[in-house]
């Protein structure tokens, strides 16, 4: 469940132009009205907005943000401002580039996303950087996780719920002899994980369970360090129980020493017009905190206003 | 109709006319490829490819070539529109139908070549193609001569010919002939399906060609017709146009009746 709120009587998209070209003029910025504007229209509204204040004002709105804003709650602004499948692009681009790099965050793409979802993205990844996601992939990553992250990127799977139970007997059958053989990054195994429905994947893992007694990701640890290892048991994750993947990410973020404003700006960007509310919910019964206690705690100024908007979160 | 085709009835002693069995046979045979063309150019074209890649798929490994063929003649939306298809036609997609039915070295590149979504647009980078080409040099001679790994189960391959894009591809091709002495179709003689692929993507002209001409011999075999009877009915590459005119008169030659007709109508067509 989303937990982007959208007021129920939304101010004309001119109004909204101009109020947000109002936040600009004069000295400094006003971050509150922004956060109240773009903090609670959904991706249509957004996408309206930027094309009537570009047509409006003849200046695209991501260029005049930038000029404005700085640091995290920029980046927070300009990646939510984008449309899903045009942050998914630049996100997955930016995991491609040396400096950046980052097998995670293009499994997670891969994973997270619908079929659909992840073609748009694919798409806006040519009309924005003319080129393709899977070469940029393919050039930019080695080894096993080239071997994982190439079909993983490349997949349309089937959405439908059927479920072939024999089937996923077999492929629970043959995972678990795989992974007893340690051969993580076999063809095998990553052709079940990249080209089988989400329903389908589900049951067989469900099986394995069954009949193996440990959950996959059980089997999958055995050593800790190991990083391919580590990117499969995430796939897994991101595959057939995303909340619990996104749990984590945003534990991790949140709770160390300092917080890593990436993963935190990603994941609430990405997911609040998605599942944030469920994420949410498994972030307190998990942390024992609200999601959004945890921020305000964490973060501060407009960053973590504009945070708060996105999570739904409703001042008391 | 009757009266015209007289060549089909036989008088015998009883002066009865009956059907001349050869010549049904061979009309038999003529229709056949006559709906085929009918059928196959009336279909949605992703519907009809989803249709056809499962067919090839359920035939085996010699027919293998027809789904490089789709997968790679294609533009992207309309390899995409294909899966599409087959999600609907099918309750399966065909990435894993044919990633769980091809047990051979094929898997990997059919796999690959069906999940392309190249990016359409003119740009190359010429030193990533340079280095390709190298790349491709070097895994063609490593593995000619060891039988252990084909060339088309290297990943570098791969990822070279399912993730580019056609435009590169075909930089990549020249740059290939500078360093080699031979074209890289030419050094993939012992790997057919691979050679196709290479052919579809940098020079279908010479793929093309070389299915008419197949299709157009005497000796000609039912699949090398079947051939020309798909590509005439699903090619909307508008450069079919000249590669079919050189053959017009092999095909007023060999092919007979309601089929020459259909094929040099559909040849003769406006096409986009």
């Amino acid at each position: 469940m989303a937990t982007l709120t959208v007021p129920t009587t939304v101010p004309s998209v001119s109004e909204d132009c101009e109020q947000l070209r109002k936040a600009f003029s004069g000295w400094g910025t006003n971050e509150g009205l922004i956060i109240d504007i773009l903090g609670h229209r959904n991706a249509e509204q957004r996408n309206l907005i930027r094309k009537t204040y570009a047509e409006t004002y003849g200046e695209d709105l991501l260029k005049a943000l930038d000029k404005e804003l700085s640091n995290d709650f920029e980046r927070l602004v300009l990646l939510w401002a984008l449309d899903p499948a045009e942050r998914d692009a630049l996100l997955a681009n930016e995991a491609t580039k040396r400096w950046t790099s980052s097998n995670q965050v293009l499994m997670e793409i891969a994973c997270t996303r619908s079929a659909n979802q992840l073609l748009h993205a694919r798409q806006a990844y040519h009309a924005r950087y003319k080129k393709s996601l899977e070469e940029d992939v393919a050039h930019h990553t080695t080894g096993d996780f080239r071997k994982l992250l190439l079909p993983l990127v490349s997949s349309y799977r089937y959405e439908g719920e059927e479920v072939n139970m024999t089937l996923a007997k077999t492929e629970a059958k043959l995972l678990h002899e795989k992974i007893s053989d340690k051969a993580y990054s076999d063809d095998d195994v990553i052709r079940v994980l990249a080209t089988r429905s989400k329903a389908q994947i589900n049951a067989t893992l469900n099986h394995y369970k069954n009949e193996y007694g440990n959950d996959i990701n059980k089997d999958l640890k055995a050593d800790p360090k190991d990083e391919f290892l580590a990117l499969l048991r995430s796939t897994v994750k991101c595959l057939v129980y995303p909340e619990k993947y996104f749990e984590k990410v945003l534990r991790l973020a949140i709770n160390r020493r300092g917080t890593d404003e990436g993963a935190l700006t990603r994941v609430v960007c990405t997911r609040a017009e998605v599942d944030l509310k469920i994420i949410a919910d498994e972030y307190q019964r998990r942390n024992s905190v609200p999601l959004t206690r945890a921020i305000v705690k964490d973060t501060h100024g407009d960053y973590e206003n504009l945070l708060l908007a996105l999570a739904g979160h409703v001042e008391n | 109709m009757r009266k015209g085709c007289s060549k089909f009835f036989l008088e015998d002693e009883r002066q009865f006319e009956r059907w001349n069995d050869s010549a049904i046979k061979s009309l038999k045979a003529e229709f056949k490829l006559f709906k085929d063309v009918v059928v196959l150019s009336l279909m949605h074209p992703w519907e009809r490819d989803a249709r056809l890649l499962k067919k090839a798929l359920k035939k085996g490994p010699p027919h293998y070539n027809v789904i490089v063929e789709i997968a790679c003649t294609r533009s992207s939306d309309q390899l995409l529109g294909a899966r599409k298809a087959y999600h609907s036609l099918f309750d399966r997609s065909i990435e894993e139908d044919l990633a769980s039915h091809v047990k051979g070295s094929e898997r990997k590149l059919l796999v690959a070549l069906v999940s392309a979504y190249r990016y359409e647009g003119p740009k190359v980078k010429e030193d990533a193609a340079k280095s390709e080409a190298k790349a491709l040099l070097n895994a063609i001679k490593n593995n000619n001569g060891d039988h252990k790994k084909k060339a088309m189960e290297e990943d570098e391959v791969i990822w070279i010919l399912t993730t580019r894009s056609k435009p590169h591809l075909k930089v990549v091709y020249e740059q290939y002939k500078k360093i080699s002495a031979k074209t890289i179709t030419e050094d993939l003689e012992v790997e057919l399906l691979l050679k196709e692929t290479v052919e579809c993507l940098c020079t279908p002209q010479t793929y093309f060609t070389r299915v008419f001409d197949t299709a157009l011999r005497e000796d000609a075999k039912e699949d090398a017709k079947k051939a020309l009877t798909r590509l005439v009915a699903t090619q909307e590459d508008v450069d079919l146009k000249g590669i079919a005119a050189r053959f017009e008169d092999k095909i007023k030659e060999r092919v007979k009746g309601a089929y020459k007709d259909v094929l040099l109508g559909v040849l003769a067509d406006d096409r986009k």
